[in-house]
């Protein structure tokens, strides 16, 4: 069972609802193996990764039926406030901790500990109907911060460029500008054009550019579809897809590795978890939803 | 000698319901104040009044609030220019033109209307209105202040019709059969007559339309693009004060400048709303003079 509590929900009911939610999944078993581990995990964060946590959670409750996870995504920035703020046990993240972001979390008593569950690519997707197949980071560079701002100039339709990105909450929003506005430049200042749409979810990012031919936007590999059509990404002259293969091997230019932090080491239900996903099992599901595991690559054969 | 206790007893304690909304106001607009304050302790207000970029988590960060405030502006004057006049014209119907059954029909559609969700206006929006405008319109793309301005008129409309219809109706009838006494025409007495006398209290609603408008936050959040620009009209996408705060505020580190930042855009739209209160309330007293 897994309950999706909405971001926006205030945290004191969160707290409220909590006991409740314990009690009654362990009032459903008449008896409770004393041995058996019981406890409550909250996790927040990455919408990137909200989907591929939630089937790590359903199978680690299958296994673990009196430990209750809830998953809540909103962004990286909303999961790594959540943990400085220590309203959650685990924060995912689809971009590192910054070191203002270690500092102040040490401030308030919360020593975050890392670990990389996952990678994932972060594909650029166009309207079906663009003819565009490919573009180099120079080339998303040159739209994204408004130098080129027709198709025409890339060979396309003579259509104006209409970039979305996600809100600055995002993680591949962060992973973005820093690798693709400001070309993995430190002392590189620049920002997205201000004509830059803000949506507040993935999925928007996916409706729009389903129904605009001139819209181009970003998001996680996992939520590609055939509904819109991912570009080939390249340095110079070689162009590769965002799929598993490429993002292991590096050779797709927008790979990242998936974050998982906790407050210090991971004790009791945490750590439990933890251990699971990166368990071959827990793999397998970042593996379904379009990433790519950690290690080995898992292939289920029936 | 019980009743007269008991009496005591109820009224205290209207008396402290009343003191209890004035101490409510009073603190959360010293709550704004305060973390407000903290922010302009680290960056200058001037910037944060007049600046042109709004750009958060950049170092340093950049909190100019004037894209915001346009935007806001934007949205809210589309939104007014479209929904009153159809807001008068309907109440001016219900109050004197309908007849009797149909102005109960009308009036419990209008709040029909002000029940709608205003999620349920943004879905609408995004997979409909939208891609709609962007074809007829020939834009780039269908999030964009229209869409928004267009939505957030639908959720004024029940606010001025329901006022203006009040104000209409409490229009002495003495005036009305004076002015058909001169011979005067049923559209004349409505336009030359009861209008400019009601028209106090349709100042009334729409300011009160305005305050419902330049609030919503869900709506424009969802259809209107959010990038932070100067816009240059209507047509384009934009950012408002509310969505700025309902979409940052999840990733802000309590304590942090970004999150006095938002509390100082709260606080500007809290100023904002309160001065459209009173002139709305200064209207409202007017016409029932």
């Amino acid at each position: 069972m897994v309950v999706k509590i909405p971001p926006n929900m205030n945290t004191g009911l969160k707290i409220a609802l909590t006991p409740l939610v314990m009690f009654l999944v362990v009032g459903c078993s008449e008896q409770v193996d004393p041995n058996e581990p019981v406890g409550f995990i909250q996790i927040k964060g990455s919408d990137t990764i909200v989907n591929a946590a939630q089937k790590v959670a359903e199978e680690f409750m299958k296994d673990y039926p009196h430990i209750f996870v809830a998953i809540t995504g909103g962004g990286s920035g909303v999961g790594i406030a959540s943990l400085i703020n220590k309203t959650c046990d685990v924060a995912t993240a689809s971009r590192e901790m910054k070191a203002k972001e270690i500092e102040l979390a040490n401030k308030r008593d919360v020593y975050p500990k890392e670990f990389v569950v996952a990678y994932d690519g972060v594909a650029v997707i166009v309207n079906n109907d663009n003819p565009i197949n490919k573009l180099t980071i120079e080339d998303l560079h040159n739209i994204y911060t408004g130098k080129v701002t027709n198709w025409k100039a890339l060979g396309g339709k003579d259509l104006p460029i209409v970039t979305l990105s996600r809100e600055v909450s995002s993680g591949t929003h962060m992973y973005f500008k820093e690798e693709v506005v400001q070309l993995g430049q430190k002392n590189n200042t620049e920002e997205f054009s201000t004509g830059t749409l803000l949506l507040t979810s993935s999925q928007t990012i996916v409706e729009e550019v389903v129904n605009n031919e001139s819209a181009i936007g970003y998001l996680g590999m996992g939520y590609v579809s055939d509904r819109t059509k991912p570009l080939m990404i390249g340095k110079k002259d070689e162009f590769f897809p965002p799929d598993v293969e490429n993002v292991l091997k590096k050779t797709y230019p927008l790979s990242r590795p998936l974050y998982f932090y906790t407050n210090g080491e991971p004790k009791g239900a945490t750590k439990l978890f933890i251990d699971f996903t990166l368990s071959p099992k827990g793999q397998l599901q970042f593996q379904e939803t379009g990433f790519v595991p950690i290690g080995v690559v898992i292939v289920q054969e029936n | 000698m019980f009743r007269r206790i008991s009496e005591k007893i109820i009224e205290s304690c209207i008396r402290l319901s009343g003191l209890l909304v004035i101490i409510f106001v009073f603190l959360i607009f010293l709550f704004l104040l305060k973390d407000s304050l903290s922010l302009f302790g680290q960056y200058a207000v001037g910037e944060f009044l007049f600046g042109r970029n709004w750009l958060p988590i950049s170092e340093p960060p950049k909190f100019g609030i004037i894209p915001l405030l346009l935007g806001s502006i934007y949205v809210t004057v589309g939104a007014i220019v479209i929904c009153v006049p159809f807001g008068v014209a309907a109440a001016m119907f219900i109050a004197e033109v309908a007849p009797h059954y149909l102005k109960h029909i009308l009036k419990s559609l209008v709040e029909i209307l002000a029940s709608i969700p205003s999620v349920v206006l943004g879905f609408i929006g995004i997979v409909w209105l939208g891609p709609f405008l962007r074809n007829a319109l020939n834009l780039n793309t269908g999030m964009c202040g229209l869409t928004g301005s267009l939505l957030l008129a639908f959720m004024a409309l029940p606010t001025i019709i329901t006022i203006s219809e009040d104000a209409l109706v409490s229009v002495p009838r003495t005036y009305k059969e004076a002015a058909f006494g001169l011979g005067a025409t049923h559209w004349q007495t409505l336009w030359r007559i009861i209008l400019p006398s009601a028209s106090s209290g349709i100042i009334a609603a729409v300011m009160l339309g305005i305050g419902r408008v330049i609030g919503e936050t869900m709506v424009v959040m969802m259809v209107t693009g959010n990038a932070p620009v100067i816009p240059k009209s209507i047509l384009e996408p934009l950012r408002t004060l509310t969505a700025t705060i309902a979409g940052e505020m999840g990733e802000t580190v309590g304590g942090s400048e970004h999150y006095f930042a938002l509390f100082a855009v709260g606080l500007v739209l809290f100023i904002i709303t309160f001065m459209i209160n009173f002139v709305a309330d200064v209207c409202m007293r007017r016409s029932k003079k």
